[in-house]
Order: C-alpha cells, then sequence, then structure tokens
C-alpha cells in the first residue's frame, strides 16, 4: 500500500539527477528491488504512469531487477535461496541463517536524453 | 544524444536524510525514543498506556499518535492519564513517514521530556520501509494475529531491535504455535530482545520497563 509514498521517491530522485545532467527526457528508470522488499511492480508503474505527466520523466519505462533472496545456513555453511516462504537450511534444518542478499531497494541509474549541440 | 546516468541511491534516501535531523534534535536533547509499530488491534495504545503507568513515576513521556483517519481516539486516551500527546492523521497515508514524525515532535514539550513513544499506523508492511529516526523499533505481536507473521512479513521482523507478544492471556484459547513463530523470528532476527507480555493482565510489563529504563538512563548519560 505504500507504493504512491515509494513511486513519489522514484520520480524526485530521478529529476533530481535528471536535473544535474541536463537532460531533457528521461527513457528509462533502473530499479533493483530484494525479494524480501515489500513492493508490487505493477502498483508503482500505474502510479508511475500518472504522477510523472508534465515532467521530464514522462513516459520513461521502469525496469525491475528482482533480487532473489539468498541465505546463508551458520551451522553448514550451506547458501540457498527462499522460492516463496521462509525456510530452514534445506541442508542440515538449522535455523541459524543470515540473509546475504534480498533487502536491496534502490534506483541504480536512469537513462536520459541531452540536447545535441549544434555544430 | 542518449546516456545512462548512474544513481545508486537509496529508493528513500530522502525519508532518511529527515529522520537522522529527527534523531539529531533528540539526541541533542538526550531524549530517548521509540517506533511503535503492530498490525491494527495488536494492542499498540494499550501498551502505551501500561508502559506509561509503570514508567512516568521515573520519567517524563511525550507520545506522537499516528491514524490514517483524523481521529483524535488515542491521543485522548493518552492525554487522559496526563501524558502529552500529539494525533498525526497520515491522510490516508498507511504508514508514518520522517517528515510527518518531524512536524508532530514540534508540537511536543520536548524540553520537558526524557521519552518520545510514536505509535506507527497499524500496519506490517509499509512502516518496515520507512526510518523514522527513534533509538529502537519495537514491533508488537499479539497471539490471536497467528504464528505465522514472521514468515509472511519478514521485512518488519527483519528492522526491530525489540519484539513484544502481547495477549499472552489468550493463549489457551488459540491455537499459537510459540515455537513455530519464534523459529521464524530467529531465522530473520537472531537473538531479538523479546518481551512476552498482557496488556490486560499487566504480566510481563515489568521485566519490559526494566529493560527500557535501562536504555533511558545509558542514552541519558
Amino acid at each position: 500500500m505504500h507504493e504512491l509514498s515509494v513511486t513519489e521517491h522514484i520520480l524526485n530522485l530521478s529529476l533530481q539527477y535528471a536535473e544535474q545532467h541536463h537532460a531533457t527526457r528521461v527513457t528509462d528508470i533502473y530499479l533493483v528491488i530484494g525479494r524480501l522488499s515489500s513492493i508490487v511492480d505493477d502498483s508503482i508503474q500505474f502510479y508511475w504512469d500518472i504522477i510523472s505527466q508534465n515532467t521530464l520523466c514522462q513516459g520513461a519505462v521502469l525496469h525491475f531487477e528482482r533480487i532473489p533472496a539468498q541465505l546463508l545456513c551458520l551451522d553448514c555453511e550451506y547458501t540457498y535461496e527462499i522460492p516463496a516462504d521462509l525456510t530452514p537450511c534445506p541442508s542440515c534444518s538449522s535455523t541459524r541463517i543470515k540473509v546475504l542478499q534480498g533487502e536491496e531497494f534502490y534506483l541504480d541509474s536512469i537513462a536520459i536524453e541531452t540536447a545535441t549541440e549544434e555544430k | 544524444m542518449s546516456n545512462r546516468v548512474t544513481v545508486v541511491e537509496n529508493i528513500l534516501s530522502a525519508n532518511d536524510q529527515v529522520a537522522h535531523l529527527n534523531r539529531k534534535l533528540l539526541d541533542d536533547r538526550k531524549i530517548f525514543s521509540i517506533n511503535l509499530m503492530a498490525s491494527p488491534g495488536a494492542g499498540k495504545t494499550s501498551f502505551i498506556l501500561q508502559t506509561i503507568k509503570a514508567l512516568s513515576p521515573s520519567f517524563r513521556i511525550g507520545v506522537l499518535e499516528g491514524d490514517t483517519a483524523p481521529v483524535t481516539i488515542d491521543a485522548d486516551k493518552v492525554n487522559a492519564v496526563g501524558i502529552p500527546a500529539v494525533q498525526i492523521n497520515t491522510g490516508g497515508d498507511c504508514h508514518l513517514d520522517a517528515i510527518m514524525v518531524s512536524k508532530g515532535l514540534e508540537k511536543l514539550p520536548l524540553e520537558q521530556l526524557d521519552v518520545v513513544i510514536i505509535e506507527n499506523v497499524g500496519n506490517l508492511v509499509c512502516p518496515a520501509a520507512f526510518q523514522l529516526g527513534t533509538h529502537i523499533n519495537v514491533l508488537i505481536a499479539s497471539i490471536p494475529e497467528g504464528d505465522d507473521k514472521p514468515y509472511k512479513y519478514p521485512a518488519i521482523y527483519r528492522g526491530i531491535q525489540v519484539l513484544i507478544i502481547n495477549k499472552t492471556d489468550l493463549m489457551p484459547y488459540v491455537n499459537f504455535n510459540m515455537d513455530y513463530f519464534r523459529q521464524g523470528v530467529e531465522m530473520l532476527n537472531p537473538g531479538l530482545v523479546t518481551f512476552p507480555v498482557s496488556c490486560k493482565t499487566g504480566e510481563g510489563i515489568e521485566e519490559w520497563v526494566q529493560w527500557l529504563s535501562a536504555q533511558i538512563q545509558t542514552n541519558r548519560s
């Protein structure tokens, strides 16, 4: 349900970098989201289409790179990905685990167009 | 011309920056602060009232009450026991963010406080993403919610320093597998400080308040 707030943050951050680099248009937004972060891609796209209107980001395509949740068993050092539910180590059933990745939640980069200099 | 601009910045970095300012404001006044999160009906306000009862002889407390609708039900309950409370209406938003808290803190008599308790909007998803700048994030899980919540809402269990298990008096009446629940918590947040309590009977409140008092003392010294 907080996708609107998140989308506003993505827009503000993108506009900030676009303006710094004198963009005339933003064409693509590249986001990296770990599986343990609760975000619904479709909702972000929905809000994005509305709130990016009349900004440099209007029409920019959102790309979501989803990072799987990867866990390390602290007892047997087995590394595994959780497909759906959080599960103990499939190798030794230990619950002493460490999250290696899956909590990413950042704007990686944006693709912009800038005015071509006339020669 | 088209080119790629590297950003690599947390999506909520603007919120995090305001959270840092909130923390500085509180630290400058040596005020200890708590972000209290839970699902609706887990007993957040009851827990705050129980905490006030046990803590107020020793420390001066202020409360921020977050709600999605323009009501003052919770703030009124806290004010009724003689504690300053400010209601924050999020205007439909499902969580408090650092800016809302910053505005709320302006309305509390900070110079006269040792502790600020912030009651977040009842929700297990969104509040997890927004740091407020508090010293600790506390989650209340309540027995009737069920034992599978750590598995279904991992993000909120990852980001807390204290877990309260409320409504322990209902254990005989509901199917709640404490071992299964604790196993989920342990996988997400090993060694998490946990206090089983009942706001109805008062059981466990003393242990929590003793722990909290020690944190407040450390923060002041």
